[in-house]
């Protein structure tokens, strides 16, 4: 067998089949990864790639077809299986206990792991020759996001695996940590270490990838050198249609709709962050854009703009009206909507159907309850229209929340908000997780809004999203925001230096923005 | 290594065969328990679960049984949902029925239509406030409300009998620790003549229906479950978290305190210390039998009332320990919360790693 780079493959997949109930998730997936090649896995949400990783890594197991390692039949029922054969996996949402030592944290993910002092010394070394510097006796709960990713990446380093899956590594990173971990895939690569790459960033994958396999309804569609490839042409093989090409903001600033006015909230221990003298303004047509790194008070800023947290009633405005004081309900009703950033037990109820839990939200606004009384025609003829706008794709509106994917269940969560018609939206991560055709739809959806006339609020971590969707620009750092100015006047580069410094330890001065 | 791992989604046939599962293993081990204590099974289990629909008296019995174990469970499942641990209802129970009670007697001799009203409605807040104790105990300091509704019914069996020793003897009772007999008045009209079926049992078959329009059509029980699922989207959602505990132990409190007027006021028709038998527990087991939901709650009570019932029969004919009742209606929960786990949950043996 030949892989991509005309390398030896030391995986291969051939067939790879795997149905659940309702849904084929992979259907005759077959790749192969060189040895020393970092190769890239594309696909929209729901295209099937959780799945194919989650069979390498043995968490679950193909309904037919055979994975090859090393030329060898290779059939993990279990992660630790998979781990001792060679296979190591950074996953996307971390599974570390705060309260934890870096070492102690290292260990629990183990198969068998050294005694403490000699996994401390072996965590060092690992760390300094990839250039990811971690301090093993440091507390978890102290670290920032790209700290807390590179005791994954030393995790699974130190069982020298022959695979390492990333799964979207960058989503959380700063341009620089991002630099930083290329750095070090490009190192392990050089060493023989293969890699799979999932990510959505295009742009990304074109600069690392050496090879890239593309899955779109759970099947294999395309096969490609990514370094020969567009970002464009690499999206629409993805998503098989052309991108729209971004709408030109056409901003005129109207009249104020929200005004924060030195509004500080005491964090909730242990790792909570304190917001410290917010003021800014939002006026119609505005989108700004928040960015940070996560911890740095997006919950809480989240929170206390949904009601969740009450503010003194003067310190949060909507027009000449105090809400500081009013609760998630009564705010709907004066039009302040939120979508927070976690989709699952926050934004929505994961056993309630989709008809429930449009009533979550849209009781009030969407007329979803009458006299107390719930609506369920009005609810479902909502929900509906909410699912096929956004694309959702779900089973049907009876199905619980918890059975959409997390793409498909932010797209029903941002729309819901839209479809309710704020005059101030708040929303956290708009497209996490969700797939490039989605994303598009959304910004499109958060555009047109703003251009109708409300004010627009979003916090992300995707810089580029920031940059592209939203008029005025700023960071918030240790429980500080910075002064919003426009956002063509800013560049990625000095937004993601105060991002990157911008740890809870070490707030940033906000001066530097204006500098 | 036994491993539980979670289904995406619990089958919904699963969830009703549950119960029924349920009660066909406790037959079965109730029988294995009966027949270790050296009687026959297949009798003990024939007298329990067949005989009671044989004597027209037993089946009324059947209904003077049920009306407490489905007002209380009703109550109890509002909060269940919602994640209120009421445990007290046997504690609001006598409190309804000495404060219901309390009400009848001090307008003894004296006929009325608005009396029993008057009782019922006494009662209902009553119960109601004995159980704004723990709730309010939650609310300002997050005290435990499982323990404080658990001790508070202790403190109430002790005050129904310092009470029935005390201010609410009865003056020509030969000092007997109990109240004077209710008069007409203050007596639940009977629904079948000749039997102790009271019109209690109508009440609770409304307060069926109300839970259910409740629960499914309306946004208060939108909010019940919400909270009992994801607190923190019920929180996002705009719902108090206070006012939704001061709720659900209110209404279960008030309508464990109905029962305890009716059970008062119908077959027992006096107070006395040992009005409560235990209904406010067992009501435990039927919202659970029940699936917690109104309907459910209906055939879980009948299916408890029985065992209360062909219990007591099989206590007299074959001499059976009154334990061995209790101790096979704990069965029933036991295997109803087992087979619960196996539903929502795959169990895969595992080699330690």
């Amino acid at each position: 067998m030949r892989g991509a780079e005309g390398k030896t493959a030391l995986f291969e997949a051939r067939g790879l089949r795997k149905a659940f109930p309702g849904v084929v998730a992979n259907d005759d997936v077959s790749f192969s990864v060189g040895r020393g090649e970092i190769h890239a896995l594309l696909g929209e949400n729901g295209a099937g790639k959780s799945t194919l990783v989650k069979m390498i890594y043995g968490v679950q197991r193909p309904d037919e077809g055979e994975m090859l390692l090393e030329g060898r039949p290779f059939a993990p029922r279990r992660p630790g299986e998979a781990r001792a054969a060679g296979i190591g996996m950074v996953f996307q949402h971390f599974s570390l206990f705060e309260a934890l030592t870096v070492a102690e944290n290292v260990s629990l993910g183990m198969n068998d792991a050294p005694p403490a002092r000699a996994l401390e010394r072996r965590i060092r070394e690992v760390s300094a020759a990839y250039g990811l510097p971690l301090e093993p006796g440091r507390h978890v709960g102290q670290l920032s996001v790209g700290e807390r990713q590179r005791i994954e990446i030393v995790r699974a380093l130190l069982q020298s695996p022959k695979l390492l899956i990333m799964d979207e590594p960058t989503s959380v990173l700063t341009p620089q940590e991002a630099e930083t971990m290329f750095g070090t895939l490009r190192k392990l690569a050089a060493e023989g270490v293969s890699i799979l790459y999932i990510s959505h960033k295009l742009e990304e994958i074109r600069a690392l990838c050496d090879g890239a396999t593309i899955l779109r309804g759970g099947k294999v569609t395309g096969r490609c050198d990514p370094r020969a490839e567009t970002a464009r042409g690499l999206a629409e093989m993805m998503i098989g249609r052309a991108l729209a090409a971004p709408a030109v903001a056409d901003w005129k600033p109207g009249a104020p709709k929200l005004s924060v006015e030195k509004l500080s909230v005491p964090g909730a221990p242990p790792f909570g962050v304190a917001l410290k003298d917010l003021s800014f303004t939002l006026r119609a047509g505005d989108i700004l854009g928040v960015a940070g790194v996560a911890g740095n008070g997006q919950d809480e800023l989240v929170a206390v703009m949904s009601g969740e947290t009450r503010a003194p009633s003067g310190a949060i405005r909507i027009g000449a009206q105090p809400i500081g004081h009013l609760g998630p309900d009564q705010r709907r009703a004066r039009g302040l909507l939120v979508a927070p950033e976690e989709r699952l037990g926050h934004a929505a109820a994961p056993d309630m159907s989709l008809v429930e839990n449009a009533i979550l939200t849209g009781r009030r606004r969407a007329g979803l309850a009458k006299q107390g009384f719930l609506r369920f025609g009005a609810a479902r003829r909502f929900a509906e229209g909410v699912v096929s706008r956004y694309g959702v794709k779900t089973a049907g509106l009876d199905h619980a929340a918890r059975s959409l994917s997390g793409g498909n269940l932010q797209k029903y969560v941002v729309g819901r908000e839209i479809e309710q018609k704020p005059e101030v939206f708040v929303v956290a991560q708009p497209t996490w997780g969700v797939d490039a055709g989605a994303a598009e739809v959304i910004r499109g959806a958060i555009r047109d809004l703003a251009k109708n006339g409300a004010a627009v609020m979003v916090i992300s971590q995707d810089l580029d999203e920031l940059m592209e969707l939203s008029t005025l620009l700023s960071v918030i750092a240790g429980g500080r925001l910075s002064f919003p100015i426009p956002t063509r006047e800013v560049t990625v580069e000095q937004i993601g230096l105060l991002m990157g410094g911008g740890s809870a330890a070490e707030p940033v001065e906000i001066g530097l923005l204006h500098a | 290594m036994l491993e539980l791992t979670r289904r995406r989604e619990a089958s919904k046939a699963m969830l009703w065969l549950t119960p029924v599962f349920a009660v066909i293993l406790t037959i079965v081990a109730g029988g294995l328990l009966f027949a270790l204590l050296g009687k026959d099974p297949v009798e003990a289990v024939r007298l329990i679960f067949v005989q009671p629909f044989l004597d027209p008296f037993s089946r009324t019995e059947l209904l003077v049984k049920g009306t407490p174990l489905v007002l209380i469970a009703i109550g109890l499942s509002l909060g269940f949902r919602a994640g209120v641990w009421n445990i007290g209802a046997e504690g609001q129970f006598i409190m309804g029925a000495l404060v219901g009670g309390a009400v009848a007697l001090a307008f003894y001799e004296i006929p009325g239509v608005w009396l029993l009203p008057l009782m019922c409605f006494a009662g209902m807040a009553g119960g109601a406030a004995w159980a704004m104790i723990p709730a309010i105990l939650r609310i300002r300091f997050n005290a435990n409300e499982i323990l404080v509704s658990l001790m508070l019914v202790y403190v109430a069996e002790l005050l129904l009998s310092a009470l029935v020793s005390g201010p609410l003897r009865d003056p020509d009772g030969f000092n007997f620790p109990e109240s004077r007999m209710f008069h007409d008045s203050a007596t639940l009209p009977i629904l079948i003549s000749g039997s102790r079926a009271h019109i209690g049992a109508a009440v609770a078959l409304g307060a069926v229906i109300a839970a259910y329009v409740l629960l499914e059509r309306h946004l208060f029980g939108f909010r019940i479950k919400l909270f009992g699922q994801a607190p923190r989207a019920a929180r996002f959602a705009g719902f108090s978290e206070a006012g939704l505990v001061a709720a659900c132990l209110g209404l279960g409190g008030a309508l464990a305190g109905l029962a305890g007027v009716f059970e008062a006021s119908g077959p027992v028709g006096q107070l006395v210390p040992a009005l409560p038998q235990g209904y406010g527990f067992t009501a435990i087991i039927v919202a659970f039998l029940g699936r917690l939901n109104p309907l459910g709650v209906l055939l879980a009570g009948a299916v408890m009332a029985l065992t209360y019932i062909g219990g007591e029969t099989a206590q007299i004919s074959m001499n059976l320990p009154a334990a061995a009742i209790n101790v096979f209606q704990g069965m029933l929960l036991f295997f109803l919360l087992g087979i619960d786990v196996l539903v929502n949950y795959r169990l895969r043996w595992r080699r330690a790693a």
